[in-house]
């Protein structure tokens, strides 16, 4: 039996309370709020914060409203996410891919932006990691995918991270001295242990989603149909003229280094093309290109390096409209929209 | 000292509250630290609800809160305060089986029945949302049930012999 450790618990009702909690308690305090990701971490002893501030009857964080943008609630689950019908293409197709039904149903989005780094050295309970003498994430000093690496390497293993940046979402975090707005890439550091550049008493209160009328897409690989974390994550996004002139694009990584990132000199070298098979076999190894997996998720690294630009390749093809649920289901075993629900 | 020992008796105190289980309002105590599963199994005795991985990969914890199905092994007992939670065992009533119960008996769809409480209780928030759902509906709604034994086909049947006793019968 792997039981939680102790703790208390508090249940602000404002984010004002929840940041001055967190502000007041320091580190020790930590968030809750689906919990999906915390409470699995905190049976294996990766955190064990003395204070937990639950979210869940925090007001405000589940609003939806749609004005020149669509922003979302960090508190909305991702099966609340997933039934709002103005979200796009690329972030539905992310949100549907996360986890399982159930899990959507407690995880928030918040949580899924916020979600822990991963590592085969730190995923593991508590004891499989004193065998190994523990490891730099956690309790240990040295990095066992590295050993030469004073950084820790652990993955970004978000799926809607990608797919939002793509799409140009910001967030906003309110802290006890005030509130900011930034770009969602902005709010990731590629360092396993450091990942987010959120102060401590900042909370992310909402996503917004800005509607340009692109189209966009996910792609994600990962071992089983049924659910798994990505090993990789591509999401692209674009708008287009009407003669199928790329105007701007987007392309994002996850699942490829410590962060979700945005290759900018991809979006670029597609801006003013046609995406021909050619110019899409170039601007996939441009993003490939910036891929760096390590050897600390499942699969082989070789091959997840190797597969990358098919990715990238499916992706734009996807968005260039030609028809890619053969390719869908035989990567993923996933169909966007089919079956309709997915809630 | 006196201060921090008089900090950790506060929080190693047990919270008191009253839960909504099966359609019943039952006063328990319990360590904060509980998840709901732990709690269902160990303070309220019941023990349909299964433990596997407790870490969210196998389903057999599902339960339905508030309607959906959540995994009892990562929601707080105390998030469930003013909560309905339904479990397997509110789901036969007066001694007679759920469809579901029946069909999976009738079916083959359990063997050794350790993720049927959890397949049971996801099937039927799927038909109290969709009441003729197709078969990849039904699969995709347990993708996060993991069977060892039956290979999902006799579940996958039961289900959709359910629906349709379900609909017959309204
Ligand atoms: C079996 C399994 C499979 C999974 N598969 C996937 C997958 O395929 N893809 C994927 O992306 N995820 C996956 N997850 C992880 C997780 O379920 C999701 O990422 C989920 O969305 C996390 O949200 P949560 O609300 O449960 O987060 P929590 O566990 O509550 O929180 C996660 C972290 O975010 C912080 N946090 C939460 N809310 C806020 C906020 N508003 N502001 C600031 N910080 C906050 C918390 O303090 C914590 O550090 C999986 C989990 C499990 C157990
Ligand atoms: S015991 Fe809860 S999902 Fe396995
Ligand atoms: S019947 Fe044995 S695990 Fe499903």
């Amino acid at each position: 039996m792997m039981r939680l450790p102790w703790f208390e618990c508090r249940a602000p009702r404002t984010v004002a309370e929840a940041a001055a909690i967190l502000a007041a308690e320091g580190p020790e305090a930590m968030l809750l709020a689906g919990g999906t990701d915390l409470l699995p971490n905190m049976k294996r002893r990766h955190q064990t914060p003395r204070l937990l501030v639950c979210l869940r009857r925090v007001e405000g964080l589940r609003k939806v409203s749609n004005g020149a943008a669509l922003t979302l609630g960090a508190g909305l689950t991702l099966t609340e996410v997933l039934r709002e019908p103005r979200i796009p293409a690329g972030l539905r197709q992310a949100a549907a891919q996360v986890a399982t039904v159930h899990l959507r149903n407690m995880g928030t989005l918040g949580g899924n932006l916020c979600l822990d780094t991963r590592c085969t050295y730190y995923n593991q309970t508590y004891e499989w990691r004193r065998a190994i003498g523990f490891c730099l994430k956690k309790d240990g000093e040295i990095c066992w995918v590295a050993t030469a690496s004073k950084r820790c390497v652990a993955v970004s293993s978000t799926d809607t991270a990608p797919a939002l940046i793509a799409l140009g979402a910001r967030v906003r975090l309110v802290g006890a001295a005030g509130e900011r707005e930034i770009a969602l890439e902005d709010l990731y550091r590629n360092d396993g242990i450091d990942y987010l550049a959120r102060r401590p008493d900042e909370l992310l209160t909402e996503v917004i989603v800005p509607d340009r009328g692109w189209r966009s897409t996910y792609w994600k690989l990962r071992r089983r149909g049924a659910f798994d974390f990505p090993v990789l994550g591509v999401a692209a996004a674009a708008r287009f003229a009407p003669d199928g002139t790329v105007l701007e694009a987007r392309i994002a990584l996850g699942a490829a280094a410590s962060r979700p990132f945005l290759v900018e000199k991809a979006g670029a070298f597609l801006a003013e093309k046609k995406l021909t098979d050619e110019v899409i076999a170039e601007a996939a190894a441009i993003a490939a290109s910036r891929a760096k997996p390590m050897d600390n998720t499942d699969l082989d690294l070789y091959w997840r390096k190797d597969v990358a630009d098919d990715f990238v390749g499916y992706a734009l093809r996807d968005l260039r409209g030609d028809d890619m649920r053969a390719v869908r289901l035989r990567t993923a075993r996933y169909l966007p929209g089919e079956p309709p629900g997915l809630s | 000292m006196g201060a921090a020992r008089g900090r950790e008796a506060l929080l190693r105190r047990n919270v008191q509250l009253r839960l909504h289980v099966n359609g019943e309002a039952v006063e328990v105590s319990f360590p904060p630290y509980k998840t709901l599963l732990e709690v269902l199994r160990e303070d309220l005795g019941l023990t349909g609800t299964k433990h596997g991985c407790e870490l969210g990969e196998c389903g057999a914890c599902a339960v339905l809160v508030d309607g959906e199905p959540q995994l009892a092994c990562l929601v707080l007992g105390l998030e469930c305060e003013g909560r309905s939670v339904e479990t397997v065992e509110g789901l036969a009533q007066g001694g007679t089986l759920h469809p579901l119960q029946a069909a999976f008996a009738d079916l083959g769809a359990a063997q050794c029945g350790y993720c049927t409480p959890g397949m049971l209780m996801t099937a039927k928030a799927l038909l109290e949302r969709e009441p003729a759902p197709s078969r990849e509906r039904i699969r995709e709604a347990i993708s996060g049930n993991l069977c060892r034994c039956t290979g999902y086909a006799q579940i996958v049947e039961a289900i959709e012999a359910a629906a349709r006793a379900m609909r017959e019968r309204a």
